[in-house]
């Protein structure tokens, strides 16, 4: 047993989670694929909502392939900084936003 | 690093197997459609990513009797596409003439000119002999930012690219109906893989047309090699290791069948005959039986001879594959 639970070689095994409950795996990998590919929205645009998503989730994977990506896609250093500062926003306003039920039962329980 | 230090390491691959393994089968050619002259080491510039290890400090030049012999070859057989590299081309004394007599062949003649050299007043009058011989050019533009750019190629470079862009825009270079063809080459400026060319060339286009007023034909996109100065960097970053499983993670076996050195042969500056220019960077010259010299070059036999191989070639079979004029996919 690996003495880390993360690690990049980790990622190369992502693809084989299909020899197990082989059906389920199938389809979301195709889902995947059509998902992030170009649609109305460019590839470039769809790395940087990936990256986005993949520093608010936490995954290092994803952060690690999605950097890549964007990098081998051009996108400058900025550009990814900014889509990590709206993740980063998002994070915050999601938080913020809960403070409206605080205030909420606040005005309802207080004398 | 000498080429046989390059291939000492080369031979150290994280896990897996040589890309001699992988194949299974000893790579054929398939015929000869371009030769590929590399005509000297000597550059203007030296970029960080080259594999050629080219800069002002080189001084390997090819002579004029292996431009002689490339001609009577090329007089004597078929071969649509004459490719000269280097270096900066340009700076080989012969160059010129050579050009001249090539153009008389009325095959696809192209110069991979890195444009920075054509500032320089002594160079100046390429311009206008690319232009009267219609050659195509090729250019290396890593990133359509100048920071970009500069990083790997120096400071400075970005801007005297765009400069030259517009002098050959305004010779009809680029220009959409125009048989003056001008093509960039994105690189990727660090340890990573391009991306799709398609996309990089809707990209390239609308920025450099929007932001710069210049135009080009096509965007090739190229894996870096770890060949060179590119390898050194790739060691001293210590991103040898994660690359090269990039590299053979993404094999894939479609760009294996379009690989350039099927239907090419790379001359170097002293004659001597190679697959690729990164074989010869690493002084890899053909073998399996088949001529190695211009001096004794033997079309039928170098037309389907079997090609050397080495870890290196991952590189050209990673992803949608990369080969001189773009991914193969």
């Amino acid at each position: 047993m690996s003495q880390q639970y993360y690690e990049p070689k980790d990622l190369q095994d992502f693809p084989n989670i299909t020899e197990y409950a082989p059906e389920p795996g199938k389809k979301f990998f195709e889902y995947y694929a059509q998902a992030t590919q170009a649609g109305l929205l460019t590839e470039r645009e769809k790395a940087l909502i990936a990256l986005a998503v993949a520093t608010v989730r936490h995954c290092p994977y994803c952060i690690d392939a999605y950097t890549n990506k964007c990098l081998s896609l051009g996108v400058s250093s900025d550009e990814m900084m900014e889509a990590v500062h709206v993740g980063a926003a998002m994070t915050a306003g999601d938080v913020l936003a809960h403070a409206t039920q605080v205030r909420k039962i606040i005005k309802k329980k207080e004398m | 690093m000498d080429a046989a230090q390059q291939r000492r390491h080369l031979s150290q691959i994280p896990g897996g197997q040589s890309f001699e393994q992988k194949l299974q089968r000893p790579l054929l050619a398939e015929d000869i459609q371009i030769l590929q002259l590399n005509v000297g080491k000597a550059c203007n510039l030296a970029c960080k990513h080259c594999h050629v290890s080219a800069g002002p400090g080189r001084s390997e030049q090819m002579g004029r009797e292996v431009f002689v012999t490339c001609l009577k070859i090329l007089r004597r057989h078929a071969i649509g596409t004459i490719d000269v590299t280097g270096g900066a081309p340009e700076m080989n004394p012969h160059l010129p003439w050579f050009i001249a007599e090539a153009a008389k062949l009325k095959r696809r003649l192209m110069v991979r000119s890195n444009l920075a050299i054509l500032h320089e007043e002594a160079f100046r009058h390429f311009i206008d002999l690319y232009a009267d011989h219609q050659v195509e050019i090729i250019t290396s533009l890593p990133h359509y930012h100048a920071q970009q750019t500069d990083r790997q190629r120096g400071s400075g470079v970005f801007a005297k690219v765009i400069d030259m862009m517009r002098v050959l825009n305004a010779k009809g270079y680029g220009r959409p109906g125009s048989n003056l063809l001008l093509h960039l080459v994105f690189n990727p400026v660090g340890a990573y893989l391009p991306g799709p060319q398609a996309a990089l060339a809707h990209e390239y286009q609308q920025r450099l047309s929007q932001e710069h007023g210049v135009v080009f034909n096509q965007l090739f996109c190229l894996t870096n090699f770890p060949v060179g100065r590119y390898l050194e960097y790739l060691i001293r970053t210590e991103n040898y290791e994660e690359y090269m499983s990039t590299l053979m993670a993404a094999f894939n076996w479609t760009a294996v069948q379009g690989v350039m050195c099927r239907t090419l042969l790379s001359v170097g500056w002293d004659g001597k005959l190679y697959d690729c220019d990164f074989n010869q960077m690493l002084e890899l010259p053909v073998d399996h039986g088949a001529p190695s010299h211009i001096d004794i070059f033997e079309f039928d036999q170098l037309k389907s001879r079997q090609i050397v191989v080495a870890n290196h070639c991952y590189a050209c079979t990673a992803g949608a594959g990369s080969s001189c004029q773009g991914a193969i996919e």
